[in-house]
């Protein structure tokens, strides 16, 4: 579905990914765990297109075409969803309108009929109730006044809204307690298919408790240096990424 | 006075043989004004940001114009209208039926108000003096005693023809114990470069209620200053909402006097300017007496080289004491070219009052446009989904509904 080849990219004359490659097919959920400022986030704010970052070497091909090549609301259009980390707060702009929106410009761009009020309200029960999302949250501004864990979970709100064939979830876990922890996790295994993927970024192994990976990668240094299984992940939780630094540092 | 009229001194202004509507004493009184006022140039604190080049220097006619119909002007669909064509009162687009409890007629006809005249300055303010010696014909509006007005009033004010220009002296008395709502309203027809003066006395009287709604959308390339004079008794309250949407050089001057304890004075204002729109919001709640509170908000989007000024100042003098005031002025700017001055001016002489301003300027949030983008909304969406949440604050303080919407359309 996405492959990711010697990518490159800088910010501010910093060098951040050094040539990282990656590949993930259908049906897959792989996890990238990595020390802090190896360039996780970075690598999703890419995929997701912000274009702070300078692309200087690599491509990306997602399902046939060239990601790097489209713009951010094409990317999400072709069916690429990034979970922020912090998702913010948009005062003023209603979720389910947006979502309503999103919704429409995203079958406009597949030639599809839009999307009635009816149908896409009982959308909005459905797929709220997958997460816990009480409904009334779900008609509030863009996360204003949410908890951190109503914010994580109204990420999720928005992927079962949008259906995507590749959900990156930024590092979803930080921030939550074992409760939240579930209800996300939950309902992104209930989302899983044959047919779409998911790259979970994530610091802990204790989400990969619950959201099990069929792979492991380490990221250090702006590449991915190790793949396992999710073994790798409770080698990393027993021994941390120390004696990856050893390995890797040159 | 005619050798006045035919003199070159008289500024901008040709007068084509229209006498102004006002009393005598009135009009003597700012025709000796005129004879030498100046137009301030930036050098006078209150036009500092906001050249008169392109009015000093130009010739504005009184001329009556013809309008065929009034429907797209139309805010409110079933109101009592009064409409206005460069000035002059148009009774055929106006409404027959008045009701009950209110008197709506032209001034032309004769002003209720005994005060009328007297708040406003003429010394040292060009536009006000030019309104006093020439105004034509205005709204003379009184909400009687007791009277509670159950549809909203309309003042619809259309320009039309080449730099001609429009005197309205609107006079408005809400009587001890009413309640109403007016919604005036700024057009232009068929305009290029005319020229709208008003000014607006407005007393609300004991116990009274009343908000006016004020949306400024004339052509492009037209003038526009405009003041209002308010006088508020005790116990009043008083709420105006100022939207201006299009112009080329709009000023509105809002004075506020709370004269009576236990008011409260609402003063909201929206501004999106585009093109090389210039807008200038001058602002001033006078507290005389105690227990009062004010609220303003007003917020601006600026696109392309458009300008603005905000310019809110709140006196609470000395023994005005309990008094609460908030004021806040928010502007985006949507262009490198764009610009705002914003000067919130606070001057207390009470002791025990809570009093606060805040002023803020930025670009559209970055995040916010990547977070809406990154869930398949075009750029040109996100930015009017989180442009109009912006102004929304303003928008949504209207509470009549037909207002609302029709600014929600235009604004879209």
């Amino acid at each position: 579905m996405i492959k990711i080849e010697n990518l490159h990219a800088s910010i501010d004359g910093k060098e951040i990914l050094k040539g990282l490659n990656l590949e993930v097919k259908a049906g897959e959920i792989h996890a990238i765990m990595g020390p802090n400022g190896a360039g996780k986030s970075t690598l999703a704010s890419i995929l997701a297109g912000r274009d702070i970052y300078n692309i200087t070497e690599g491509s990306v091909d997602f399902d046939g075409k060239d990601l790097l090549d489209l713009s951010i609301e094409d990317r999400a259009r072709e069916g690429l969803f990034l979970a922020f980390q912090y998702p913010i707060e948009i005062p003023g702009v209603s979720n389910i309108n947006f979502l309503r929106a999103s919704l429409n410009e995203i079958r406009d761009y597949k030639g599809e009929e839009q999307i009635s009020a009816k149908d896409f309200m009982t959308l909005v029960r459905e797929k709220s109730a997958i997460v816990e999302l009480d409904p009334k949250l779900a008609s509030r501004s863009v996360n204003e006044g949410f908890s951190g864990g109503e914010k994580k979970r109204n990420e999720i709100f928005q992927m079962a809204m949008l259906n995507p064939k590749l959900a990156i979830l930024d590092e979803t876990d930080s921030g939550l307690d074992i409760d939240a922890l579930r209800i996300v996790a939950n309902g992104v295994n209930k989302l899983k298919s044959k047919d779409n993927a998911t790259i979970v970024i994530t610091h802990y192994q204790r989400l990969l408790d619950y959201i099990v990976p069929d792979f492991v990668h380490v990221l250090y240094d702006g590449k991915i240096v190790k793949t396992g299984t999710k073994e790798l992940a409770l080698e990393l939780e027993e021994k941390g990424y120390d004696w990856i630094k050893e390995e890797f540092s040159k | 006075m005619s050798e006045l009229l035919n003199s070159t001194e008289i500024k901008i202004i040709n007068s084509n043989g229209f006498g102004g509507v006002l009393n005598e004493k009135l009009k003597n009184q700012a025709f000796s004004i005129l004879e030498t006022i100046q137009f301030p140039t930036t050098r006078t604190e209150a036009w500092k940001y906001t050249r008169l080049g392109k009015i000093s220097n130009k010739k504005f006619t009184i001329q009556k114009g013809t309008i065929s119909s009034i429907s797209e002007y139309k805010i409110v669909e079933e109101a009592t209208t009064l409409t206005f064509v460069n000035g002059f009162y148009s009774s055929e687009l106006s409404s027959k039926n008045i009701p009950a409890g209110i008197e709506v007629t032209p001034l032309s006809n004769g002003v209720s108000s005994t005060e009328i005249g007297q708040n406003v300055q003429i010394e040292n303010e060009i536009f006000n003096s030019i309104n006093t010696s020439f105004s034509t014909d205005g709204a003379n509006i009184v909400i009687k005693e007791k009277t509670v007005l159950e549809k909203p009033l309309q003042i619809i004010h259309i320009s039309t023809g080449e730099h001609t220009i429009s005197n309205v002296r609107n006079c408005i008395i809400s009587e001890k114990n009413s309640q109403a709502e007016i919604i005036q309203s700024f057009f232009s027809e068929n305009a290029t470069e005319s020229f709208t003066n008003v000014v607006t006395e407005i007393f609300v009287k004991e116990n009274a209620h009343l908000t006016l709604h004020k949306i400024q959308k004339e052509d492009n390339t037209s003038y526009h200053v405009s003041t209002e004079q308010v006088d508020q008794h005790k116990n009043s309250t008083f709420t105006i909402n100022t939207l201006t949407l299009s112009g080329a050089l709009v000023r509105n001057n809002l004075n506020i006097e709370v004269n009576g304890e236990n008011c409260a004075t609402h003063l909201n204002g929206g501004y999106i300017l585009k093109g090389n729109q210039h807008v200038d919001n001058h602002t001033l709640v006078d507290h005389k007496v105690a227990n009062c509170n004010s609220f303003e908000l007003y917020k601006g989007i600026l696109k392309d080289k458009s300008t603005g000024v905000f310019n809110g100042k709140v006196f609470v003098r000395k023994d005005a004491q309990k008094i609460n005031a908030f004021q806040s002025n928010a502007n985006v700017l949507l262009s490198d070219d764009a610009a705002i001055n914003s000067k919130p001016e606070l001057e207390i002489y009470a002791d025990d009052v809570k009093c606060s301003h805040g002023s803020t300027t930025g670009q559209l949030d970055e995040e916010a446009l990547f977070y809406l983008r990154a869930r398949g909304l075009s750029e040109k969406s996100a930015r009017e989904l989180i442009v109009s949440a912006f102004i929304n604050d303003v928008i949504e303080k209207i509470e009549n509904e037909e207002v609302r919407s029709f600014i929600i359309k235009i604004i879209q």
